[in-house]
């Protein structure tokens, strides 16, 4: 019988805890080899992620070369004074993700929980603008011009933009229809009561906010979930359990912080500021 | 080698007493081992499930007319065969029952890199299943597996999200599977296992993590996309809608060519350990194989679009997803010319495994050598939506991954269990298997030469003869999967124990006991020889010490 293994040296398999610290899971053989199978993990894992967003940046592709003018109308339609502030605080936020790993490295707890307490105050800033910017939307499929007006019912007028894509859809060039460029607008008018029915339906216009909702919605959702990572990880920093040689869970949690940042960086650009 | 009691202390046994402890101890283990168990169950279930709509379509189709059921619920029928059998059997199938036992194993780790993640990927499978079988309770789906738009996202009627939330669900524990793999593989090799001494099972389990990991994403967004058209009534894929029917179809075949290679490269992986095995010999071209398996993996990703020749895709673009779809033969055939050159002068025995190997090799090339005439324009113009391509795609996934899969659950059965099935009906049910599959789906490659197109339950008379013929294939093939149902379960008790070694093979996974115990080595193994290390005599001596009887 062909033998392709000879005994190993015992400390190699010896399972006492005395000599590595509790974290050391007991499939690994040592601590290097579990950091290193994590941190690959997690690049596997945002691997994963960017193909997630790839489906929907194929159709952000394909959608765009077929209704150029569409796209660079559409985006003047967003709020982009608050997608620039919103790009800010998640710059910053990735800074302080980096300050505070760095801070795990060095054994700083303080630091790392300031660090990690001024990352989810970003978290919850962006979340928060980026729900002003919804409900922005939804106001104006009500007939209100701000959120604000529309939680209070105050100064209600004619609706006569609605974003969010589905039935109510409006978009005000082809509601003017002059001007309007070629295409859905022309065909809209010339189809009259179809057309009034369903104003928004058959507009590639809606495409753009269709793609703009759920990207973006899927961006917020990862958001929470980063959030949760975050809070977790502070939770963790407070019992005290990371030291300068174990803080793995603050490496990986960041680099998935970071991952949100990148998306969004594309996001942005691809969506507020294609005019 | 004569062993005549299994080892004490196994992965099977458990210190607390109790049945409470016992069922906890199963559906919150952590041991790759046990978790392929609970696969292996769960994934046999589904597949009996699928099997029992395959068998209401082809009774369906012994007539010419729709005498059994409307074609409404004839869709529903092979819809629910499709999809079960797609994303709840083929594609989970070997990775993650016999690759969940075995990457660890073979590699010398102590368990996968995250036992936990793996043990999540378990209940994301059952879940999304809870979720498929719902949509099939509540009365079915009637879209066929492929969910095309605009008829899934706004006309059909029927119970789409479900299933598409079981299938986007499944995705996932799909991912969770592959990502360990990889992990794995890179990081939790024993000492002395450098990437050219692993087993090829592994090199084949490494390939399809990565185009696990690439590709079930995308088709994740692609279902995600179609059900929130369908729910809110907003376009995208509808165009109706404003949107685009072809992207749907891009995207979704993006994932489910590659996906054709998540269900068969783990097939090869089984095959290649099978051949070496039973030839005794090393295999031939270790390096041609290993490579071919990533050239697979690699070339699946630049082929999608031989889905879409008739789809108003650019003329130019399909010749080019043409040459590359035809690029493809290159490594499949270097993996089949180096398994026959392996057999060339090896002791070859005819054992369970092997006999479903060689029937691999065979059904394979059919089923590879049609997916190139498919491959041309001009011929998948003719044939396009046709039993030809039905016949063509079974032939590689039943008479590939099925055997593959049935071959591979034989060899390391003595593994698994510690016990030896019974070689007679495990020889004589793989012949069966074999001849059933062949009168199967052979009647459907002429069939659909001869138009009869796929997903219609009411035919032409003068097709009849070939749809019986099937169908009788199918009901032999039905018997030659419920016979090793009967005797494997039959081993688990009267089975006389395998010992560590049954098959005198190489590889980490035969130095362990059988069963092995919970962190599967005593002392991790240390390797200093190459995968296949049979010396080179082995065969010769083998065949001159061969008498009646005689074990091997
Ligand atoms: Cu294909």
């Amino acid at each position: 019988m062909a033998t392709t293994t000879r005994p190993a040296v015992p400390t190699a398999q010896a399972h006492g805890h005395a000599h590595h610290g509790p974290e050391l899971r007991h499939h690994f053989e040592t601590a290097r080899q579990q950091k290193e199978a994590a941190t690959l993990g997690m690049w596997a894992f945002l691997v994963t992620e960017v193909m997630l967003f790839g489906g929907i940046f194929m159709a952000y592709i394909l959608y765009r070369w077929a209704f150029p003018d569409v796209w660079a109308e559409s985006a003047h339609h967003l709020n982009t004074p608050l997608g620039t502030v919103n790009t800010v605080v998640l710059l910053v936020s990735s800074l302080t993700v980096a300050l505070a790993v760095h801070a795990a490295e060095s054994g700083n707890r303080r630091t790392l929980l300031t660090m990690l307490g001024i990352t989810l105050l970003l978290g919850f800033a962006f979340l928060g603008i980026k729900a002003y910017e919804y409900s922005e939307k939804f106001s104006h499929c009500n007939g209100y011009s701000t959120p604000l007006n529309w939680v209070t019912g105050t100064d209600q007028h004619a609706v006569d933009e609605c974003l969010v894509p589905g039935r109510a859809f409006i978009f005000p060039v082809e509601h003017g229809a002059e001007g309007a460029p070629a295409g859905a607008a022309a065909e809209g008018v010339a189809h009259g009561e179809a057309a009034a029915v369903q104003p928004g339906l058959k507009s590639p216009y809606q495409l753009f906010y269709f793609l703009y909702f759920v990207a973006t919605g899927l961006h917020a959702v990862h958001m929470i979930i980063g959030i949760t990572i975050v809070s977790i990880l502070a939770f963790l920093s407070w019992r005290g359990l990371f030291t300068p040689s174990y803080f793995t869970p603050v490496e990986i949690g960041g680099l998935y912080w970071h991952l949100i940042d990148i998306v969004w960086v594309f996001l942005f650009p691809l969506f507020y500021l294609v005019h | 080698m004569a062993t005549t009691a299994l080892p004490q202390s196994t992965y099977l046994h458990d210190d607390t007493p109790g049945l409470w402890a016992w069922i906890k101890s199963w559906l919150f283990t952590v041991d790759h081992k046990r978790i392929a168990i609970l696969y292996l169950l769960s994934i046999n279930f589904f597949f009996l499930l699928g099997g029992l709509a395959a068998t209401v379509v082809r009774i369906e189709l012994v007539t010419p007319q729709g005498d059994l059921m409307s074609s409404d619920v004839y869709n529903r029928a092979f819809t629910l065969h499709g999809v079960i059998m797609v994303f709840f059997f083929l594609i989970p199938v070997i990775p993650s029952v016999l690759g969940n036992f075995l990457v660890p194993l073979m590699i010398g780790a102590r368990d996968l890199a995250f036992p936990r993640i793996n043990l999540l990927s378990w209940y994301l499978y059952m879940f999304g299943g809870i979720f498929a079988l719902s949509a099939a309770v509540l009365g079915g789906v009637d879209t066929g597996w492929t969910f095309y738009t605009p008829f899934s996202s706004t006309y059909s009627n029927s119970n789409v999200i479900l299933t598409i939330a079981g299938a986007f669900i499944m995705g996932f524990s799909s991912i969770a599977t592959g990502l360990n793999f990889i992990v794995t593989i890179h990081k939790m090799r024993a000492p002395g296992m450098t990437w050219f001494r692993l087993p090829l099972f592994i090199w084949s389990h490494y390939a399809t993590s990565l185009i696990i990991v690439l590709a079930t994403p995308v088709v994740g967004i692609t279902l995600l996309l179609v059900a929130i058209e369908r729910i809110w009534g907003v376009g995208i894929f509808d165009p109706a809608l404003g949107g685009d029917p072809v992207l749907f179809q891009h995207l979704f075949w993006f994932y489910s060519h590659p996906a054709v290679y998540i269900m068969i490269l783990p097939g090869f992986g089984v095959i290649s350990e099978l051949i070496a095995t039973f030839s005794r010999k090393r295999i031939f071209g270790y390096e041609f194989i290993a490579f071919s398996s990533m050239a697979i993996a690699i070339l699946g990703f630049l082929v999608w679009g031989h889905h879409m020749f008739v789809s108003s895709q650019s003329v130019y673009a399909s010749l080019i997803f043409s040459f590359i779809t035809m690029l493809v033969a290159i490594p499949s055939a270097i993996k089949v010319f180096n398994w026959t050159a392996t057999l060339y002068k090896g002791s070859i025995s005819y054992r369970t495994p092997m006999l479903y190997a060689l029937g691999f090799i065979g059904l394979f090339v059919i089923g590879g050598l049609t997916g190139i005439f498919l491959g041309v324009v001009a011929v998948d113009i003719h044939v396009t939506d046709t039993y030809f391509v039905v016949a063509h795609f079974h032939y590689v996934m039943v008479g590939g991954t099925i055997m593959a899969y049935l071959g591979g659950l034989h060899y390391w059965w003595p593994k698994m269990t510690g016990r030896m099935y019974n070689e007679v009906w495990g020889g004589i049910s793989a012949l069966i298997v074999f001849v059933g599959f062949n009168m199967t789906f052979f009647p459907q490659f002429v069939l659909g030469y001869l138009g009869m197109p796929r997903r219609y339950h009411v035919y032409p008379e003068e097709f009849q003869i070939l749809h019986v013929l099937s169908t009788a294939g199918a009901s032999i093939l039905a018997i030659g999967f419920i016979i090793p149902i009967i005797y494997l379960m039959g081993s688990l008790i009267a089975g006389k124990p395998a010992g560590d070694n049954p098959w005198d093979a190489t590889g980490l996974e035969w130095q362990t006991s059988s069963p092995p115990p919970t962190h599967n080595f005593h002392e991790t193994p240390i390797v200093t020889t190459e995968a296949y290390a049979y010396p080179p005599e082995a065969a010769e001596l083998d065949a001159r010490s061969w008498r009646p009887g005689s074990p091997l």
